[in-house]
């Protein structure tokens, strides 16, 4: 297996799943080498092999400095300063190290997750003939928000879609992406749903008041706490959020939006919140994890995903488990499998702050969505998910070389 | 003698549309969304009418024609029948061409298909009555006999309809009620003086209306001599059958591919080449002879899902609190005496609103989804309760 992060060394939901998808694979019987660009120890791993393919810290395995796609170019040119490295850099020696493993290991199907693995898969393909799942956790369109994004991304992807026997996609909206921007025919797509991270769901939580006391203090007061979390980059639809925030505090301004996360868009969604005249309603937490973050869901009444483009969308699952009324965007993912929710369009701003008046001003409303989306949000279990994949597998090896 | 009484209900709700908050107190059109929105009554009805009410009411007035003998009974709610006046007059000539045949018997019922009877007997009461002056000024019949929205009944509803000196009244023929008793009887309702009971024959009627296009169903296809055989066996106890679905079975619930409307004339021909066969309207049925027992149903029970009860209706909070706050404004928008007002408060106490809020079954997308005209029961909900407020804004405003 060919991933790029595994917790706590993650900086999203790819090492999570990555992880859940392993643990449940080797408990099917699988034997798994994973295979990291970065050396660090890692914690409940022991059910598979962790192989590190450079002496890297974790935090340079984006290169030297935060990956974000649309500069990818340049940290690509080739510096003579040898302290500087690029992500190229560290594909090309994970590369290699992929290379030697799959001679050592002789693996019988190589399954790499997203475009940063896909180099190292399809060598080893060519190489040695070794059948290769192509695991799409999100695309360059979805990360650089339906917009064209980074060609040399692109490019790796298609090479990695047309190359790869299979390919996994985390939902229909993903699928259906591939298929119309990578015009791959749909029958080599099959779409596996993520679930939950499963030490999310049993390991020991409990809500403290002096997280965010400030919040605390607002709940008691009536407010209304309507949170989202994610990397504020434009995929994320954050605008689109906030504007509809402007129009759900101009009825009603005993309405808090909390925005848990931070990235490129960061000044431009302060700005805007002080443009519109609604900042004493919006309170930004930054980037927060753990238990932090697990209090935030817990304050919260509603958790808005407003994505332009999410392929799956785990944070919905995990304020599902901390019981919040759930509005999503039909572009994402999770809201294929989960019904007992609110939904709208991404760009429908009107609807948007509907929903949340509704579930504000309805406690009816508000109790419905909250008491049926735990009977839901765990309907896919991981064990599942393996399964799916093991069926991928088998059917790859049995038509290997035809 | 073996006789068939064959019932159809035609009814369309009028949809509200995703009526937004930013609406209230600015507009209130609730009703008319854009012609190719999700909720436009016009493209909806209109639709149904090529599928299904054109080709089942022309095939029926043809079977009329070719077979005096052939007789149905139809229920027709008011909200159908404004729409037809609207979008599609001809229907409503068709119908009252059957009428005028004596081959075709109105059923009463609420005017708006509304739960009205559970809720609030005075609107009941009055929902029942603009439905018969409807049905008198358009077709110059009284009707008879009487069905509540759904089917739903219990032995009060039987007791008003006794009172207002109905003939009989229709109601499911459910296992559990009928204690191993036959549905294919006469029968009287439980303190009742002269009003007849029709139980529906829901075996029969379902192999048309749920399971003729089923091909997970054993006894897939059915043909005329299978369906001539399942009657005669269920015959055996009991000569009556009532046969009552929705028109719609006819070319919307099972499209015309399916051979469903071949299927229905050759059975007519079949049933009526036989000796002693025949069919029989509503009225009709309530006197073929004596009444073989009493029944009595004190818990509601409807045609509907497997539960037979109205929780498709009435099971979830958001379900019971659109209903009680519907009619608990029921009083204030009577005494404004404003028609548009009344018109509007009406229209949305038509029972396909809870029913689209409904979550019983949302989760695993079954019948309740697909039939759902918003994309959730959330949702459904949400537009429901905007609409609440505007009428107290326009209250107020009176």
């Amino acid at each position: 297996m060919l991933g790029w992060e595994l917790p706590p060394h993650n900086s999203g939901g790819l090492g999570v799943a990555c992880l859940n998808m392993a643990r449940a694979l080797s408990r099917e019987g699988a034997e798994i080498e994973f295979v990291l660009p970065y050396e660090a120890k890692h914690k409940n791993t022991d059910f598979m092999q962790v192989l590190p393919a450079t002496h890297l810290d974790p935090i340079y395995r984006y290169g030297n400095g935060a990956y974000e796609s649309m500069s990818l170019n340049e940290k690509v040119i080739p510096t003579d300063k040898n302290d500087m490295i690029s992500i190229r850099d560290v594909q090309k020696g994970y590369c290699k190290f992929v290379d030697e493993c799959v001679e050592e290991f002789k693996p019988e199907v190589i399954h790499a997750h997203d475009w940063l693995t896909f180099e190292a898969g399809m060598e080893a393909k060519k190489r040695y003939n070794i059948p290769l799942i192509a695991h799409i956790h999100a695309t360059e369109y979805d990360r650089a928000g339906m917009h064209a994004g980074n060609p040399l991304i692109h490019e790796i992807e298609y090479e990695g879609l047309m190359m790869a026997d299979k390919i996994i996609a985390v939902s229909e909206t993903t699928k259906r992406i591939i298929h119309e921007k990578y015009h791959i025919p749909l029958r080599k797509i099959e779409v596996v749903y993520n679930s939950l991270d499963e030490s999310y769901e049993n390991s020991k939580y409990h809500f403290t008041e002096q997280t965010h006391k400030y919040l605390l203090k607002l709940k008691d007061e009536g407010y209304t706490i309507v949170s989202t979390v994610g990397r504020f980059t434009v995929q994320k639809g954050l605008k689109n959020l906030m504007h509809a925030a402007k129009k759900v505090l101009s009825k009603n301004d005993k309405i808090m939006f909390v925005f848990a996360g931070d990235g490129e868009e960061r000044n431009k969604l302060i700005k805007l919140a002080a443009d519109l005249g609604i900042i004493k309603n919006v309170i930004f937490t930054w980037f927060i994890r753990g238990k932090k973050l697990r209090d935030v869901y817990s304050l919260s009444d509603v958790f808005v995903m407003s994505s332009v483009s999410e392929p799956f969308g785990l944070t919905a699952l995990e304020a599902a488990h901390h019981g919040d009324a759930l509005i999503l965007t039909n572009q994402s993912g999770v809201s294929e499998i989960i019904q007992s929710a609110l939904k709208y369009d991404f760009w429908d701003e009107e609807k948007l702050a509907n929903e949340i008046l509704a579930v504000a001003e309805n406690k009816i409303l508000k109790n419905e969505l909250q008491e049926n989306i735990k009977n839901e949000y765990h309907r896919i279990s991981w064990d599942q998910v393996a399964e799916k994949c093991l069926k991928v597998y088998n059917k790859t090896v049995k038509h290997k070389g035809i | 003698m073996r006789t068939i009484c064959f019932y159809l209900h035609i009814h369309q709700p009028v949809r509200y549309r995703e009526y937004s908050v930013f609406n209230v107190g600015n507009d209130s059109n609730y009703f008319n969304d854009s012609y190719h929105g999700r909720q436009n009554n016009e493209r909806i009805f209109k639709r149904i009418a090529k599928k299904s009410y054109y080709p089942m009411l022309e095939l029926l007035l043809e079977t009329m024609e070719k077979y005096p003998n052939f007789k149905l009974s139809l229920s027709i709610t008011g909200t159908w029948l404004e729409q037809a006046k609207k979008w599609e007059p001809k229907l409503i000539d068709m119908i009252r061409e059957m009428v005028e045949m004596g081959q075709a018997e109105i059923v009463g019922e609420t005017y708006y298909h509304s739960l009205a009877f559970f809720y609030n007997i005075d609107e009941f009461n009055d929902q029942v009555r603009l439905h018969e002056e409807l049905i008198e000024k358009l077709f110059n019949v009284r009707p008879q006999v009487f069905r509540n929205t759904e089917l739903a009944y219990n032995d009060s509803l039987a007791e008003w309809a006794d009172e207002k000196g109905y003939k009989g009244i229709l109601a499911e023929g459910w296992d559990k009620v009928l204690d191993n008793q036959s549905p294919n009887h006469l029968y009287q309702p439980v303190n009742c003086g002269d009003l007849k009971l029709l139980l529906k024959n829901y075996r029969l009627s379902d192999d048309i209306a749920f399971r003729f296009s089923d091909k997970k169903w054993k006894d897939w296809p059915l043909t005329v001599p299978k369906y001539m055989k399942f009657i005669n066996d269920e015959a055996k106890d009991g000569n009556l059958i009532n046969l009552f679905m929705d028109f719609e079975t006819f070319g919307e619930h099972q499209w015309k591919d399916t051979g469903i409307f071949k299927f229905f004339t050759d059975f007519v021909k079949a049933w009526l080449s036989e000796y002693d066969n025949s069919f029989v309207t509503v009225s009709e049925a309530c006197e073929i002879g004596r009444p073989v027992g009493e029944i009595s149903m004190p818990e509601t029970v409807t045609w509907a899902d497997s539960e037979r009860d109205l929780s498709a209706w009435l099971s979830n909070s958001m379900q019971k609190s659109a209903e009680e706050q519907i009619y608990a404004l029921r009083g204030q928008i009577l005494d404004t005496g404003d028609r548009r007002l009344i018109n509007d408060w009406r229209l949305l106490t038509t029972s396909d609103h809870p029913y689209a809020m409904c979550t019983k079954y949302w989760n695993d997308g079954d019948v309740h989804a697909y039939f759902s005209a918003y994309s959730s029961p959330y949702e459904a909900f949400l537009y429901f309760m905007n609409i609440i407020r505007d009428l107290e804004y326009r209250l107020s405003e009176v």
